[in-house]
């Protein structure tokens, strides 16, 4: 094996043996994929107790309309606790009484609940009740008093309810504005702005992370090797351009297993999650139209329900991106980005003593990758505009910035430009960054400053 | 053959020359020391032969052909600022040390095999290098420093961190392996090791050599007329003949014997002369020349030249 193998050999498995990677590793996509299915889970657990629930409507309007469902019933205590003498309710007596009972929980609704309906009606209970039950109880009220509104307008107005049932419809009707973009074949695509947005983000931000989680591996590993002193051994076998190559690609690799690591477990837990976790829930509304994805979508023969046709929608719109595109160019742009700041990482390493010294340091990196995160922000929202279109363009900002408008589709030309710079840019720092590293290696508990590493870039060999 | 030779050798830092105009010669097999005080320039010098940084003028030879990268597998580095990875293991290190010098894995563990088995380490195989005390670490360092058989070694300072159990057994593979012929460059500011082992020296000052030869030589070179005397008579007979041209330095006298230095003031007088003398009024039962020890002769040419520089 070649001397840079053997590095790049000895970088990548002492730390993919490490504890921390394999850790890290594990928790990545089970923190990913539970955030995925958490919510579907918490959703079941909730329903799981069956509940009863008193209630006292001084209404006499809303106690009728309250359904049953499989886990809430409510059953009807207004009578019981009707003071025949003072003709009031007796909510004090009804609440002391729910303590020791089997029902879960109190419904009052006040007499003046139908003309003042905001904050009046009350859920006593002994412990929080969840929030399935809450909008359960809204949902019954609401519809009810909206039917009572209704016919008494219906009633004013003199039209039937049919009428009124045709002019909400127009009313409500949901407006969705669809975007089509035209190609240069004059060709009109469907475009879905919210997931290129989200798509974009999400890259723009994993490049953001992976470069200063694996850079600052870069610059820890030769600080660790200058302060173990065994730098000067190695260089007496090695150029230390080689020993700083083989740093930089070997943590890369590691990055790279990684974020393949967790892609790939994270999309196994999610299945797995959700075959156990949607085991029996809608899978028949789930499933035509999941098959249906691969083949041209035709709307008109299928006529899904209501919830099938949103996901359908959900669909259209994550497969819209062209995820082979966001894909490489990620890896493209993380691989580019990383080897730029990857060789700035490693001149502070070689520069300082210590790892508390390397603040100094830090700002030329850390300016210009805030700087991108932030315009990343911008082109979120304006992906074409003149911001994105220059900080995509400028290497030390474009992995970041162009990574928030690939979703979007970037012409060729821009893309071209991005690159060849960011790849030129990157040659150069690692040329540059060689030429300070092997000076600042074998410096020793010297005060470096900006002054100091122009001088070591200036030494002849 | 020469080890190595090295003409007319300069760097230059920003601001200051680190070698000026150096040219030493490393006769094949002998051991070479190489002193200075400190900020002299050695380090500088022995990167330059280690190829870890280059020489702005001058050449450097290794056993006649003139430097080239391919060399490095031929020279063994002991660095004075030297270690370890902490958290690799001690076999795993050095498997990759060498690997790194150009030898084959197989080649690497049968001669590490052997060389574990020499120091009774075979246990540390699998030790953390943290896990080893200083002096532990030291010896798997001079291990990886040997195992690829070079034929030129240097070594920067080997002693320090070494107990004088270990610095002796450290001593005894040195110059085994000059008696199986490789070239030992030696940098140290231990001169009493100089003297045990060294054959050769130069000496560096203000990044320059103001001497080079052999150890012998130089120290002949240095030696005043004086004389290390041990005398059985008239002590008080003696003392008031030898006046004028002679001075009596460090007398320790005891019943009957009495140890003395004695200098020789005049040119013209031999040491014959002052044989004759003592011979009138007693036993010489040791006469020898005095020789200048290497730390008397370190310290009055470091500070002459410091006086003629200023």
């Amino acid at each position: 094996m070649s001397k840079i193998g053997l590095i790049i050999k000895r970088e990548y498995t002492t730390r993919v043996k490490k504890k921390s990677f394999i850790v890290m590793t594990i928790l990545g996509p089970i923190l990913f994929a539970s955030l995925m299915i958490l919510p579907a889970v918490l959703m079941q657990l909730e329903d799981d107790e069956f509940k009863r629930i008193a209630v006292i409507d001084e209404t006499g309007v809303f106690v009728n309309s309250l359904t049953n469902t499989e886990y809430i019933e409510f059953y009807d205590f207004s009578g019981r606790y009707f003071d025949q003498k003072t003709f009031t309710y007796d909510v004090t007596k009804a609440t002391d009484d729910l303590k020791d009972s089997d029902y879960y929980a109190l419904l009052y609704i006040p007499k003046n609940a139908v003309n003042n309906i905001k904050g009046s009606v009350i859920l006593h209970s002994y412990t929080q009740p969840n929030v399935g039950i809450k909008m359960h109880i809204a949902h019954n009220i609401e519809n009810k008093l909206k039917n009572i509104k209704f016919q008494v307008t219906a009633d004013d107005l003199q039209i039937t309810q049919e009428q009124i049932d045709e002019i909400l419809s127009v009313a409500n009707s949901e407006i969705q504005v669809v975007t089509n973009i035209i190609d240069e074949k004059g060709e009109f695509k469907e475009t879905h702005s919210e997931v290129a947005m989200i798509v974009g983000y999400v890259s723009g931000f994993l490049i953001y992370m992976f470069v200063f989680m694996y850079g600052t591996q870069v610059m820890r590993g030769v600080i660790e090797e200058k302060t173990n002193r065994i730098v000067e051994v190695i260089v007496s076998s090695v150029k230390p351009f080689q020993l700083m190559m083989g740093k930089i690609v070997g943590v890369a690799l590691v990055g790279i297993t990684q974020f393949a690591l967790w892609v790939l477990l994270t999309i196994g837990l999610v299945s797995a999650g959700q075959a156990i976790v949607l085991k029996d829930y809608d899978a028949s509304k789930l499933n035509p139209t999941v098959m249906e994805m691969g083949s041209e979508l035709d709307a008109t023969s299928v006529v899904p329900d209501e919830k099938a046709m949103e996901f359908e929608e959900i669909f259209q719109a994550v497969y819209s991106v062209n995820y082979f595109a966001v894909i490489a160019c990620f890896l493209f742009y993380f691989i580019g980005g990383y080897l730029l700041y990857g060789a700035m990482f490693a001149i502070v390493g070689s520069a300082v003593d210590n790892e508390a010294d390397t603040q100094q340091f830090m700002l030329p990196i850390t300016l210009p990758m805030v700087l991108g995160l932030f315009v990343m922000l911008t082109a979120m929202q304006n992906p074409n505009g003149s911001l994105a279109y220059w900080f995509s363009i400028i290497p030390f900002t474009s992995p970041i910035v162009m990574m928030a408008r690939i979703p979007y589709g970037v012409p060729y030309i821009d893309l071209f430009i991005s690159m060849a710079l960011l790849v030129i840019t990157f040659v150069f720092t690692t040329w540059f960054a060689g030429k300070i590293y092997r000076v600042g290696i074998l410096m020793y508990g010297k005060k470096v400053n900006y002054k100091e590493l122009w001088k070591w870039f200036r030494y002849k060999n | 053959m020469n080890a190595l030779v090295a003409e007319n050798v300069e760097k230059k830092f920003a601001n200051h020359l680190a070698l000026d105009d150096v040219s030493i010669t490393v006769p094949e097999g002998s051991v070479y020391g190489l002193l200075g005080p400190n900020g002299a320039g050695k380090t500088t010098l022995i990167r330059i032969i280690n190829q870890i940084t280059a020489p702005d003028k001058g050449q450097v030879f290794i056993y006649g052909e003139k430097m080239q990268s391919k060399h490095v597998e031929n020279i063994g580095y002991l660095p004075e600022e030297r270690g370890l990875y902490k958290k690799m293991k001690v076999g795993e290190q050095a498997l990759y040390l060498c690997q790194l010098k150009g030898l084959s894995k197989a080649e690497t563990l049968k001669r590490l095999k052997y060389w574990f088995e020499k120091f009774e380490i075979q246990s540390w195989w699998d030790k953390k290098v943290e896990e080893l005390s200083k002096g532990m670490q030291q010896k798997v360092q001079f291990i990886i420093t040997v195992l690829h058989k070079p034929k030129l070694l240097i070594f920067d300072e080997p002693f320090s961190g070494f107990d004088p159990i270990n610095t002796k057994m450290l001593k005894d593979e040195i110059l085994n392996l000059r008696n199986e012929g490789a070239t030992i460059i030696f940098s140290t500011h231990n001169m009493a090791s100089v003297e045990e082992i060294c054959d050769h020296i130069a000496l560096i000052n203000k990044s320059r050599k103001i001497l080079e030869g052999p150890i012998n030589e130089i120290r002949n070179n240095y030696a005043s007329d004086i004389y290390e005397i041990t005398f059985e008579g008239y002590f008080n007979k003696l003392e008031s003949t030898l006046t004028s041209d002679y001075k009596i330095l460090d007398v320790v006298e005891n019943s009957q014997k009495s140890t003395m230095k004695v200098e020789v003031l005049n040119k013209n007088i031999k040491s014959n002369d002052l044989i004759t003398i003592m011979t009138q009024y007693g036993n010489i039962s040791s006469f020898q020349k005095h020789l200048p020890s290497m730390n008397d002769i370190f310290i009055k040419v470091v500070e002459e030249t410091n006086t003629l520089i200023k």
